[in-house]
């Protein structure tokens, strides 16, 4: 194992991060403006027009073959916008229609070409289906490096226009915006990475490119600045590991070690991301589920014994007996409690509330009153206030609302006190 | 900013609207003189959604032009506020409500320019307005649809503009957001702004608005609501449908009743 990257694979390693960078900030726009398909579409529709270019420059010149990819990218982009308007197919046909014809077009052109040129040059195309990235010199870094840097350089600077005109375009126009210059600027971006990627990843792979960092980079943050700098750095940090992994494990090309890199990375922040990953919902799931159960054995016990203070037997049938899922539920909640110090058995049969479940207790139902009483005085504020619980209610809701929801519980209930 | 007295709010001239080689409005001319709440009221499809789109600019007209305070709208971009249908955009999209509030700021910003402190309390007074400046930092997705709806209205208040379209603010809202879209229509209204609502509640009409733009694809009546909101209009507007016309009636009555 070679441990320290040659100077070769550190040219690629600097060109596949700066493109998964790249690619993470316009795919962020993408995503969010429902154009993640767009990208794969671009990506097969840039294969003639590399094949073309190809064959009309002679040799392999990188930027020469890229515009001629980034022309017929471009007029695939626009079959797609013409056959939905001027006809009834929906666009996902369109773009199922367009990428399968340019691509099937590009294959019939590089079978062409090369069938006519010399050997030597045989595998310059094949290598743009899959990608290539040992190919990557350092001339190409730059050029991936200086797109990657306008689109930065661009995307600081009309922030606010990007965002508006991806939120709300309608709006953006009304309030005087070029709309849709504004538009094709961000679908121009998207075509320019989609295209500089071609040599690296290749057509199949690249729209993985796009998509991925950005779907990572949504679960972790409700904040548009924070995810673009997010979907950058993960962009940054597939390229540049699935580069290794490749060279590590002679796994090439490169293309799609890079793609699964970047599954990894979706997985993972699908899976743990904080609030909106799998695992959280579940885990918040259950937790309140669990509290919920809780609550309901607290005020259980509470109303069973009254205002006596002194333990009060508790009909063993209450949490024992009654059969199925919500018993056993209960029973758990009822175990939790007790090891947690709330509750305490008593001997021959029945639960009692210790000094400290008493005060839950207490809690939840003051939380239960307020709660009402936030749903009596301000209906319409309910859903804002959804992560309400019981038992911390005051916590969450401004000090001014509770005040007077005090007042509130006072008039209506003046038997009830905290 | 404030406009010449002598050139009328709006006057549309002559509009027709059609996609799709499809008419939807015909031959449109309607002139507001001065300040006004204003109800666009008609049945589905009638084309009140249209209207104020092709007002806005944002459909293509067939035929016709319109002006605001004598210019085309192109020229008053700034004294336009616009709150669109709930329905029109995504609200998973990754931006806090005070982020969409501040969204309409960026006409008058202007290119280049980022909203700083002054807009951001702006953005903050125009939340507290409507009732939610509790939630400022939150997501927009976590927002019920009234407070969505809310969110739109305090947007469209961060215009400072001189006119507002609104594409049915109160559709499918609690009862308390339908009373602080009417309060701020009064507001609004006491300001001198004018207010065109695409409305669908005919019981609440001769409450809420001071004229009536009745459409059925072309213009049926426009004018003050207590001589154009009428049975022998709303007939015209509606045709025969019962139900409409049965809550038309009690508004009716309700209008006498108050007079």
């Amino acid at each position: 194992m070679n441990l320290v990257p040659s100077y070769n694979t550190l040219i690629v390693l600097a060109g596949t991060s700066l493109l998964g960078a790249g690619a993470g900030l316009a795919g962020c726009f993408a995503m969010l403006r429902r154009q993640a398909l767009l990208g794969d579409a671009l990506a097969h529709a840039g294969l003639p027009g590399l094949c073309l270019a190809f064959w009309l420059w002679g040799e392999r010149s990188l930027p020469v073959l890229l515009l001629g990819a980034l022309v017929s990218g471009i007029a695939g982009i626009m079959a797609i916008a013409a056959i939905g308007r001027f006809t009834r197919v929906k666009q996902d046909a369109a773009i199922g229609i367009v990428l399968s014809t340019f691509f099937g077009a590009g294959m019939v052109l590089s079978r062409m070409i090369q069938n006519r040129v010399s050997s030597g040059s045989r595998a310059g195309l094949d290598s743009y289906n899959l990608g290539k990235t040992a190919g990557m010199i350092s001339t190409d870094v730059y050029l991936i490096g200086g797109i990657a840097l306008v689109a930065l350089i661009m995307i600081v600077a009309l922030y606010k226009e990007f965002k508006l005109v991806s939120f709300d375009p309608a709006f953006a126009r009304v309030q005087g915006w070029p709309a849709t210059a504004l538009d094709l600027l961000l679908t121009l971006l998207v075509a320019i990475m989609v295209v500089i990627g071609l040599p690296a990843v290749g057509v199949v792979l690249m729209a993985a490119m796009l998509i991925l960092p950005a779907a990572a980079a949504r679960f972790w943050t409700d904040r548009l600045g924070v995810m673009l700098v997010l979907s950058a750095l993960i962009g940054a940090g597939i390229g540049g590991l699935g580069t290794l992994a490749s060279a590590q494990f002679s796994l090439s090309p490169a293309g799609p070690v890079i793609v699964l890199v970047g599954t990894a990375a979706f997985t993972v922040s699908l899976l743990i991301a904080p609030r909106r990953g799998v695992v959280a919902r579940v885990l918040a799931e259950t937790a309140y589920h669990r509290r919920l159960d809780e609550q309901k054995v607290l005020a259980g016990l509470r109303e069973a014994e009254g205002d006596e203070p002194l333990a009060v037997e508790l009909p063993p049938w209450r949490f024992a007996a009654t059969a199925g899922r919500g018993a056993r539920r209960r029973r758990a909640a009822l175990q939790r409690l007790m090891v947690q110090g709330f509750v305490r058995p008593i001997l021959g049969g029945g639960f009692s509330l210790l000094p400290s479940g008493q005060q839950r207790a207490d809690l939840v139902e003051r939380g239960r009153k307020l709660w009402v009483a936030l749903l009596l005085r301000y209906p319409e504020l309910a859903h804002g206030y959804a992560e309400l619980d019981a038992e911390t209610i005051d916590d969450l809701l401004p000090a001014k609302i509770v005040a007077e929801l005090e007042a509130d519980m006072a008039s209506a209930a003046p038997e009830w006190s905290p | 900013m404030t406009p010449p007295a002598s050139a009328p709010v709006l006057d549309i001239h002559d509009m027709t609207v059609a996609y799709h080689r499809k008419p939807v409005l015909w031959d449109i001319d309607l002139t507001l003189d001065a300040p006004s709440l204003v109800g666009i009221i008609g049945p589905n499809g009638a084309g009140k959604s249209t209207l104020i789109k092709a007002v806005l600019g944002l459909v293509p007209l067939a035929t016709g032009d319109v002006r605001v305070f004598g210019k085309p709208v192109e020229r008053q971009r700034l004294a336009i506020g616009y709150v669109p249908q709930r329905e029109s955009v995504d609200w998973d999209f990754p931006a806090s409500v005070l982020d969409v509030v501040l969204m309409g700021t960026y006409g008058q910003l202007g290119f280049l320019r980022r909203p700083g402190r002054r807009e951001r309390q702006w953005a903050l007074a125009c939340l507290e307005h409507v009732g939610l400046a509790d939630l400022a930092q939150r997501q927009i997705g976590q927002l019920s649809g009234g407070q969505q709806q809310r969110t739109f209205l305090a947007r469209a208040l961060a215009q400072r503009a001189q006119i507002y379209l609104m594409d049915e603010p109160m559709a499918g809202v609690d009862a308390a957001t339908e009373r602080v879209v009417f309060d701020l229509l009064r507001e609004l209204r006491a300001d001198g702004k004018t207010v065109l609502v695409v409305h669908h509640d005919l019981r609440t009409v001769p409450e809420y608005f001071e004229r009536v733009v009745m459409l059925n694809m072309r213009l049926v009546a426009t004018g003050p609501v207590e001589t154009t909101f009428t049975a022998e209009n709303l007939h015209k507007t509606y045709g025969g449908r019962l139900p409409i016309l049965e809550a038309a009636g009690e508004a009716l009555r309700r209008q006498e009743r108050s007079e």
